[in-house]
């Protein structure tokens, strides 16, 4: 990598500063001469989108956090003083709120993108994981930021969430109250949750780097999925540095279409009404993205049992099955065997790759379905496949399938780009 | 491997689309209007804000509050600083504690909240059977917003189904038809001060539109400031567009 580039010796100021503290060359090396694949397609715009995103978050949320009061008296009102008080309030707290849901579809897209051209494969096995541990922290910076605004559906979904800890044996009483904070979610919850919510973005920053130091390591994976030599590659700016902001406006004008014309999108309307302990809403939902997780929860209404004896109640799989969907992405490049990264060169794969995206989607509105009949099904159904997809098919796929001849280097394809398919059009 | 999908898919589509046989105590769908509010050029109509005033002031602010509305923001509806003040005067509000430290009533002004009509919510109960709930976000609290408020306030009628406790109305646009609150319109309740007829469906509207500008205040200000942003970013892509052709122009294989 940055090792075959000289760096220029700065001069002047720059050149006495890096001396000292080499953070201008690291800049240099890392933004503007780090080599990059030249093939990348826009699905590679993600990545930088979510950076953006990241920042987004943090700079609105500390703006709300001057105005934003955590007391289970006041949280509600105080949101709505934003709302109509603070100047460019509504701004603030429609694009923090559009955001957590923005922030999530790109990074799903990202994921996706490096599900399909095998992006956690070796010797990418750690970027990959950092990245699953950074959608955990994302989720639980998502919960808990749900919360803050006091209305009906923060408080239930925390009543409800806190509760599944409930499912763990012998100590789960015991973890309920340590978590709310007393015996029912009240302020105390609420201020923690506060504390929890302005903490997490920074470890997220901090999981962030080392996501781009492992990146930095070996350089991004691309669309052939093959290892590049220098001649392939390409300086970061201006080549990339543009087609980024180029994508970042696109990607900001869709944002901005939900933040000035349809804000409450994502919103759901239970939580315009302030939080009452004693009216449970009639459904009560998690927002989308963390529906395929939540119907993984709910498709579990029976208890596991053998012979007659309960090993485990529905409650406890449920949760289980929920969290294993997620720690499961940590074991994802071992579970698959495939030497060949890119699906371009593995004819089942890319099947069983948007077999796997309809089923995810499927489980995420099954997931928004209240938990009966034919959704109840769907529901089950797309998560025995889930786990079906890591579990079996990824390890069998690998020892199956016959790789379509992998071309030696970008430059000389072994196929006509053509064949590669609708889903993997080079970007130039 | 597709074939089963499909079928799955197709079995799902068929299940949960069956035909729906509306049965007794379930809401009508709402009814629907053109509002001026919409859209992306959507603005709320001054003449109709202040009619909903009216309406709000006549038929619900005797039992419910609107919390979340201070009384300068009522400029918005056109009025001037010293019409507001006389409104704001009609109301009184907690203030205190005084040297003494005692709370005391005096007029409301500007900088104040719409007060509550009940001291609090027990009173409240003792009085209605239920604490009647405040309207400031009504609008952004139920499906349909503004229509919900407007089919609600026009859903009273005869045809119910089943006979109901006193107390009770038969609402055909309310879950469970079943509503608490007896009917708070009828013709020529308001005198309009534009001289507007008083119809439940004219008052029906226009306290709509009002309770929607309630809940959200700052949309104009939202749509107006989103054109500029989109035309920006728009513009902005545009121009990055062009940039990343030419830069890549000669980097192609």
């Amino acid at each position: 990598m940055s090792a075959d580039t000289p760096t220029p010796q700065f001069r002047g100021v720059l050149g006495w500063i890096d001396h000292r503290l080499p953070v201008v060359s690291l800049g240099y090396n890392h933004l503007v001469v780090y080599p990059t694949p030249k093939n990348l397609n826009y699905w590679w715009n993600f990545g930088s989108l979510a950076g953006i995103m990241l920042i987004i978050q943090i700079v609105t949320g500390i703006v709300l956090a001057m105005h934003y009061v955590p007391h289970a008296d006041m949280a509600f009102d105080s949101v709505e003083r934003i709302m109509r008080d603070v100047n460019y309030g509504w701004l603030l707290r429609y694009g923090h709120a559009v955001g957590a849901s923005m922030f999530f579809i790109v990074v799903y897209i990202h994921m996706f993108r490096g599900l399909y051209y095998g992006s956690y494969k070796a010797p990418r096995e750690l970027l990959w994981m950092i990245g699953v541990v950074i959608l955990i922290l994302m989720m639980a910076t998502a919960f808990t930021g749900y919360v803050l605004p006091w209305g009906q559906m923060s408080f239930w979904a925390a009543v409800v969430i806190i509760n599944l800890f409930g499912a763990i044996p012998l100590v789960g009483d015991t973890i309920v109250t340590w978590l709310m904070g007393g015996f029912a979610v009240d302020n105390a919850t609420l201020q923690r949750f506060f504390s929890i919510h302005y903490l997490l973005p920074f470890t997220i920053v901090a999981m962030s780097f080392l996501h781009l130091v492992a990146l930095h390591q070996f350089g991004s994976n691309n669309p052939v999925g093959i290892d590049l030599t220098k001649k392939d590659k390409i300086n970061f700016h201006p080549y990339y540095t543009v087609k980024d902001v180029f994508g970042l406006f696109v990607f900001l004008t869709i944002y901005a279409l939900f933040v000035f014309y349809a804000p409450l999108t994502f919103a759901h309307i239970e939580n315009y009404e302030p939080a009452n302990a004693l009216v449970t809403p009639a459904h009560i939902v998690p927002d989308w993205y963390f529906m395929p997780f939540y119907a993984i929860l709910a498709s579990f209404t029976f208890d596991i049992s053998i012979f007659g004896i309960t090993l485990m109640d529905a409650k406890l799989a449920g949760v289980l099955a929920m969290f294993a969907a997620v720690l499961i992405l940590f074991f994802l490049p071992w579970l698959d065997t495939s030497k060949v990264r890119s699906a371009t060169y593995r004819p089942l794969y890319r099947i069983a790759f948007w077999v796997f995206v309809v089923v995810v989607l499927l489980l995420g509105y099954s997931g928004s379905q209240p938990a009966e009949g034919a959704w109840l099904l769907i529901g089950q159904i797309t998560t025995f496949y889930y786990f079906f997809h890591f579990l079996v098919l990824l390890p069998l796929l690998g020892k199956i399938e016959k790789p379509l001849p992998v071309p030696e280097s970008i430059n000389k394809p072994v196929l006509p780009t053509a064949s590669a398919g609708a889903q993997a059009q080079p970007a130039e | 491997m597709w074939k089963p999908l499909g079928a799955a898919l197709l079995g799902a589509t068929l299940l949960t689309h069956a035909p729906e046989v509306k049965a007794a105590g379930e809401a009508d769908p709402l009814m629907s209007r053109s509002w001026s509010f919409t859209g992306i050029f959507g603005r709320y109509d001054q003449a109709a804000l202040q009619r909903g005033l009216q309406v709000f002031e006549t038929a619900c602010a005797t039992c419910h509050g609107l919390e979340f509305v201070a009384f300068r923001t009522l400029m918005d509806l056109g009025y001037t600083e010293d019409e507001v003040r006389e409104f704001a005067s009609r109301f009184w509000v907690e203030d205190g504690p005084d040297a003494d430290g005692m709370m005391f009533e005096r007029p409301a002004d500007l900088p104040d909240r719409w007060p509550a009509p009940w001291a609090n919510e027990v009173e409240a109960a003792l009085i209605h059977g239920a604490v009647p709930i405040d309207l400031s976000l009504i609008t952004k609290s139920r499906y349909g917003g503004a229509n919900y408020v407007y089919s609600l306030l026009q859903g009273y009628d005869d045809e119910k189904t089943f006979e109901l406790d006193p107390g009770n109305y038969w609402n055909r646009f309310y879950p469970g038809n079943v509503i608490g609150m007896a009917p708070p319109l009828f013709e020529g309740l308001v005198d309009f001060a534009d001289g507007t007829e008083a119809t439940v469906q004219q008052m029906a509207a226009d306290v709509s539109h009002f309770l929607m500008w309630a809940a959200e205040p700052k949309l104009e200000e939202r749509k107006r400031l989103g054109l500029g942003v989109i035309l920006y970013t728009t513009a902005m892509a545009g121009i990055f567009y062009a940039m990343n052709r030419r830069l890549w122009a000669n980097i192609k294989k």
